[in-house]
């Protein structure tokens, strides 16, 4: 990948204005400002419903200083897809001369559970968009309810720790792989702590002719019950578990790992335990003693079974 | 010369928006409204139409595609029905509370369940609290035009609504009529460019479109659409009255037949308006003084228009093709509510009729009159079921 600069970026126009509402510690803003760095054109933003949008955009009130958009909750991509149809009726027709770019932020329940078949739906169309998920692993703008985004074990406020249970029960779904069944041009796992890795994605990705995706992962404090100052470190332990490696996929075929990701799989780096990803919080805090052990054991053995399928696919 | 033409109403629905030529479709196959996409297309496929067509994977993608594109600054129009409408349903309030102009064809349908492809009006009065103008077809010639006056009335920077243009499933939408269909330059010249206010595509002129509301807002946002509606009535009658000048086709709010010396009168909307002049007609030769009225518009409801011609009147019969179960049909109390408006009530019934179809003939709506004359009508009938 090219290299990247600070100095560079920090000529890039700033799109998102300080002070909008998010929670401290909160990862969205600055996924959202690193992907935006991606390109220097002129960018159409979009959002499915969720934390963020409505920490940016409450009335009469936005952060935004780009054209932005938001209808509803399940329709993140079908959002933007109608934009950007616009964008080439109008720049076919002459009535628009910019270049214009376009970006979706949804969240996970935006994305895995009730925007899949609208994100599937633009995936096929080939729109001409970047979709990216901020993935904090459950339905966080309406208090930690599970989606098919959270992990096996987290405690939320619909898949509780208790006497019988041990949180959720199931893995997540696998929507980076989902996506990249589709084909399409670009699509990539990326982190907030990895800034250069999600920078250069972003870039790849507007510069694609087609669809592409992004899944970041987005650290919640309030949801995986940790202080608002261990985001970065959290989001740089789940690349270093394995629980989220760094790689992108192009044209659905093309298998590539990045950052920390590559270092482990060329044995530079060491890979750490799960136990380490559920110390770090809260939300796994009751899989601590012996009660939950098997459930432990499950989750590093599903760590390791895609960590080497992902090894596999890269190397091919 | 005029020219005629044969041609079912789905298909006349594509040839006024292939004369239009919009700039984006986007759209989802459902029975009867198939035809309008499919014959739209063929345009699209042999170049006739410059439009962005977009085969989505859902009718929420559709409409969610349209008011995006429409926020964009692209005239923008669909079409669905029934069970598409409902699917619709959750982007409907957002697309008008958005102020996009947007015209959605209906191909009228009963709702499911049971499933059953046929016409009644169960869609578009599930949608008839959304914030959408509301417009009612009898016949092809109607649906034609309406569809050319629809986005005068929808873009109208006084209205800036989104539109519905209803027409009954097959009885409208598959039936073979004879039109007279205006030249493409006439309907390009009437409809004008697409002139959006605050277009999301004004990249120098940054805009966020639908942000949130919180309690103190919401409520005046709303009352800014019933400003909105309320224009619609003036800039319908100007649209009707201009439209009148390039066709020779008069169209009114409320539509009327035979009511002025009429003691007893029935409401009615779409198709069956035509089977009901038939009956009055039927009627008039055995001397009862009968008539019959469309509201041309739904929303918004033409209360003065419905009081006038209701005042003085002995009874008043309002037709309803769909049912609030446990209740009247949709637009019984609405008809009720405007005779308030007359100083004295009329008698007011209201059949239920031609649910999911339900086939209903011109004697069906001459037994309705008898009824009626004989004392035999209760205040809800269900016409044509056994009690």
């Amino acid at each position: 990948m090219s290299s990247l600069a600070l100095k560079d970026l920090s000529k890039i126009p700033d799109r998102l204005a300080s002070g909008h509402r998010l929670c401290a510690g909160c990862p969205e803003s600055i996924i959202a400002r690193q992907i935006m760095m991606g390109t220097e054109k002129d960018i159409v933003v979009s959002c499915a419903t969720g934390c963020f949008e409505v920490s940016t955009t409450i009335f009469p009130y936005t952060s935004w200083k780009t054209p932005y958009i938001h209808t509803a909750f399940g329709n993140g991509a079908a959002t933007c897809a109608g934009v950007e149809t616009a964008y080439q009726a109008l720049k076919r027709k002459g009535k628009i001369k910019e270049d214009v770019k376009f970006v979706t932020f949804a969240g996970d329940g935006g994305t895995y559970d009730i925007g899949i078949q609208a994100l599937s739906g633009a995936a096929e169309r080939g729109h001409h968009m970047l979709y990216v998920c901020f993935n904090n692993e459950a339905y966080m703008n309406t208090g930690i309810q599970r989606s098919s985004a959270t992990g096996k074990g987290a405690s939320t406020t619909t898949s509780w720790a208790g006497e019988v249970m041990p949180g959720k029960k199931e893995f997540p779904k696998d929507m980076t792989m989902i996506m990249a069944a589709h084909g399409i041009p670009y699509v990539a796992q990326t982190a907030p702590h990895a800034w250069r890795d999600m920078v250069q994605k972003a870039q790849k990705a507007f510069n694609i002719d087609g669809p592409s995706f992004i899944n970041a992962i987005t650290p919640c404090p309030r949801g995986w019950r940790f202080t608002p100052d261990k985001t970065i470190d959290i989001s740089r332990l789940a690349v270093e578990t394995c629980v989220w490696p760094l790689f992108e996929v192009e044209n659905g075929t093309n298998y590539n790992l990045s950052g920390e990701s590559q270092r482990i799989a060329d044995g530079k780096m060491e890979k750490k335990p799960i136990t380490e990803w559920i110390n770090s919080q809260g939300r796994f805090s009751h899989l601590k003693g012996e009660k939950w052990a098997s459930v432990v054991e499950s989750m590093q053995a599903e760590v390791d079974r895609k960590w080497t399928a992902l090894i596999k696919l890269c190397n091919l | 010369m005029e020219k005629h033409i044969a041609i079912n109403g789905d298909s006349a629905v594509a040839l006024a928006w292939k004369q239009i030529d919009p700039d984006v479709c986007a759209a989802y196959p459902i029975t009867p409204q198939t035809i309008i996409v499919e014959k739209f297309a063929e345009y699209v496929a042999n170049g006739e139409v410059s439009t962005e067509f977009v085969c989505v994977e859902s009718e929420h993608s559709a409409l969610t595609l349209c008011t995006t594109a429409s926020s964009a600054g692209a005239r923008t129009f669909t079409a669905t029905a029934s069970q598409g409408l409902a699917y619709m349903w959750e982007m409907m309030p957002i697309a008008a509370s958005m102020r996009v102009p947007l015209i959605m064809a209906v191909a009228n349908r009963a709702v499911s369940g049971p499933i059953d492809i046929h016409n009644d009006h169960g869609d578009v009065m599930a949608a008839r609290d959304c914030g959408w103008i509301s417009l009612f077809a009898e016949n092809v010639q109607e649906a034609y035009d309406l569809s050319i006056i629809a986005p005068r009335i929808s873009e109208h920077h006084d209205v800036q609504l989104p539109a519905l243009m209803n027409l009954d499933g097959f009885i409208l939408t598959h039936a073979t009529e004879r039109i007279t269909p205006l030249d493409d330059s006439i309907v390009k010249k009437f409809v004008g460019e697409f002139k959006p206010l605050y277009p999301l595509l004004d990249v120098k002129r940054p805009i966020s479109h639908n942000l949130m509301d919180g309690p103190m807002f919401y409520f005046p946002h709303k009352y800014q659409m019933v400003l909105a509606m309320n224009n619609a009535f003036r800039v319908t009658k100007d649209v009707f009255s201009e439209f009148g000048k390039i066709s020779g086709r008069k169209y009114n709010i409320v539509e009327e037949y035979k009511c002025d010396d009429a003691e007893c009168i029935a409401v009615v909307l779409g198709s069956s308006f035509g089977t009901m002049k038939e009956a009055i007609d039927q009627l008039r030769k055995e001397g009862k003084k009968v008539g019959v009225a469309m509201p041309r518009l739904y929303r918004p409801w033409p209360i003065e228009e419905l009081a006038k011609l209701m005042k003085g009147k002995k009874a008043v019969i309002v037709m309803d093709k769909h049912l609030s179960v446990g209740s009247y049909g949709p637009m019984f109390p609405e008809v009720v509510a405007a005779a308030l408006e007359t100083g004295s009530m009329p008698k007011m019934y209201n059949y239920i009729y031609g649910l999911g179809g339900a086939d209903t003939m011109v004697s069906d709506f001459v037994s309705v009159f008898k009824d009626i004359e004989a004392g035999k009508a209760k205040r809800i009938n269900f016409l044509g079921v056994k009690e």
